[in-house]
């Protein structure tokens, strides 16, 4: 159950912190709101599931502690969090992506049953139903704009298209959770996710990459990407020179 | 010969001799106190200074977004990091509030955005000084936001009603910045050493830009005089500057912090804290675009226009086309 939730934390915490990132540097003063709003939501539903997770553990550890004191090799989170922000469109399409991921889990974990688990679900699922739209709104602007909106979103699906795979892949923790009545039917939740991302990419007029590769994965037992690294080294500096301290 | 009868009278004159009476009635409005809203006549005067205070408070919102955002990847807990991340997003909106507001003056928002990149337009001082630890966090949300509460509460009575609107629903968010910036401060003082030795260097660096967040003395302020009559501006730099130090000193105190100034001390008679001459120099060098981060953030700003620039256009080709779309349906 640590485990699982972990994982779920670790996602919205690093995809979060990346969405933060933009603060102050988006394309119009509209979306620097958006984004930050977005960035918000995600960073409070890895703090409920981190919470979470060390309340399950039982080993005193706050959901700070788990952010803030883990190394890289100890993230769960999904390798597609974790990439740099890049341009507009980038951050765009990953969040498309992971969004529909997302409110297909919550749907699932809405009903599940861990009454605490069972109550973030249901919160988040307003939340990322919101994300969702908008990051579908951006699709069919970027993607159906003009020439070079074009030509950069479809360069940014192409390239993300191989981390998607691991959003549904399925193993040994699943299996552990299943037992407390946690269920999350991958294959099942694979396919709806392709037929909502389908929907959307053919009204932006964008295309599944033809030959992307093999999938991408590791997040989940901690062989991540070389960004990760950055980023926790910058996200933890502060908390982990003052160890002991309050803030 | 006769004088000419007024419906005679050239155009032009005419015209001037109706500016007078309107603008005899507009300053009555002013003295009775009433609120002026976007469709009454106005002095061009009154317009313009509307034009460029508001729309500079919108720029400070909007470049004060940086030095903040500069801490939100370093917030050493995630409810800190999620307030900062709420606190830059507030801001945000106020920017986008009070350009809203401005545009109500017969003005247009991209223009006074091109104002802010190429230079011409200005926006609060404060926010050319870099941020250097994590409780500049603290100190700028009960510093900054303090003295722009103590402007803003003043302006919420301002004659121009928009503008007024705005500064009321603004004061109650930046009233939530300053306490829970203050509460930041709090923790750091009574911290580790090291949190301790943190918060009164940012104090330190803040304390005297934050008196002159309040403008230029009142015996060297240009736009004043005229802003009073109108009541546009209610109380003088001054006076707003020595009612910020009034109400700071006690929570410096109270948190057992000092602020870098050997001439501070109270005035037991007129129940002021008394401070000391405010480096003017430096305030005119920050003005005139060589504080310390005055290049960063405008090149900051910049970037993000232009990396922008084919996410805009796209938004623009794609709401074309849905226009299109629809005629055609039609």
């Amino acid at each position: 159950m640590f485990e699982f939730l972990v994982r779920l934390g670790d996602d919205r915490l690093v995809i979060g912190h990346r969405m933060a990132e933009w603060c102050g540097h988006g394309p119009i003063l509209e979306e620097d709101i958006a984004l930050a709003n977005i960035a918000l939501d995600y960073t409070g539903q890895a703090s409920a599931l981190l919470a979470l997770a060390g309340d399950m553990e039982g080993k005193g550890r706050s959901d700070d502690a788990l952010a803030y004191f883990r190394d890289e090799t100890q993230f769960r989170n999904a390798l597609i969090t974790e990439l740099p922000i890049g341009d507009f469109g980038f951050t765009i399409v990953r969040q498309f992506l992971f969004d529909c991921h997302s409110v297909l889990l919550w749907e699932a974990l809405a009903a599940c049953g861990h009454a605490t688990l069972a109550g973030i679900a249901a919160k988040a699922i307003k939340e990322d139903t919101y994300h969702l739209r908008h990051s579908s709104e951006w699709m069919r602007k970027l993607g159906d704009g003009t020439a070079e909106s074009h030509a950069r979103v479809q360069a940014s699906l192409d390239t993300l298209w191989r981390y998607t795979g691991e959003l549904f892949e399925h193993d040994a923790v699943d299996d552990a959770v299943a037992a407390l009545g946690i269920v999350v039917p991958h294959d099942t939740r694979a396919a709806r996710w392709r037929s909502l991302v389908d929907g959307v990419l053919r009204e932006a007029t964008l295309v599944v990459p033809a030959s992307p590769g093999p999938m991408v994965t590791g997040g989940r037992r901690g062989r991540h990407t070389e960004h990760l690294g950055h980023m926790l080294a910058e996200m933890q500096i502060v908390a982990r020179s003052h160890p002991g301290a309050s803030w | 010969m006769m004088p000419n009868p007024p419906e005679l009278a050239s155009g032009a004159s005419a015209e001037a001799a109706r500016d007078v009476a309107r603008e005899a009635a507009f300053d009555a409005r002013i003295a009775a106190g009433e609120s002026i809203e976007p469709k009454d006549w106005m002095p061009e005067r009154y317009r313009k200074q509307l034009i460029r205070m508001m729309s500079q408070h919108a720029h400070s919102e909007v470049v004060g977004m940086l030095p903040e955002g500069n801490w939100i990847t370093r917030a050493p807990s995630l409810r800190r990091k999620m307030s900062l991340i709420a606190k830059v997003q507030d801001e945000g909106g106020h920017g986008l509030y009070i350009y809203c507001g401005t545009e109500t003056l017969g003005v247009d928002r991209h223009d006074l955005v091109e104002q802010l990149l190429n230079g011409t337009a200005k926006y609060s001082s404060i926010f050319n000084y870099p941020t250097l630890s994590w409780a500049d966090m603290g100190v700028i949300g009960w510093l900054v936001d303090g003295a722009a509460i103590v402007n803003q509460t003043i302006l919420a009575k301002t004659s121009y009603g928009p503008y007024a609107r705005a500064m009321i629903r603004i004061c109650k968010e930046e009233n939530f910045h300053k306490r829970q910036g203050y509460e930041i401060v709090a923790t750091l003082a009574k911290g580790t050493p090291a949190q301790r030795a943190m918060v009164q260097d940012s104090v330190n660096r803040f304390w005297w830009p934050s008196l002159m967040m309040f403008g230029p003395s009142d015996t060297n302020s240009p736009n004043s005089g005229e802003l009073r009559r109108w009541k546009v501006k209610r109380k003088t730099n001054d006076e707003l500057r020595q009612r910020f130090v009034n109400l700071t000193i006690p929570q410096v105190q109270a948190v057992g912090l000092t602020v870098p100034d050997p001439d501070l001390a109270y005035n037991a008679t007129t129940e002021d804290w008394e401070f000391g001459a405010i480096d003017w120099a430096e305030f005119n060098e920050v003005v005139r675009g060589n504080g310390p981060c005055n290049r960063e953030r405008i090149a900051a700003r910049r970037a993000a226009h232009d990396n922008g620039q084919w996410v805009r256009a796209a938004a623009t080709a794609h709401a074309e086309k849905q226009a299109q779309n629809k005629t055609e349906a039609a």
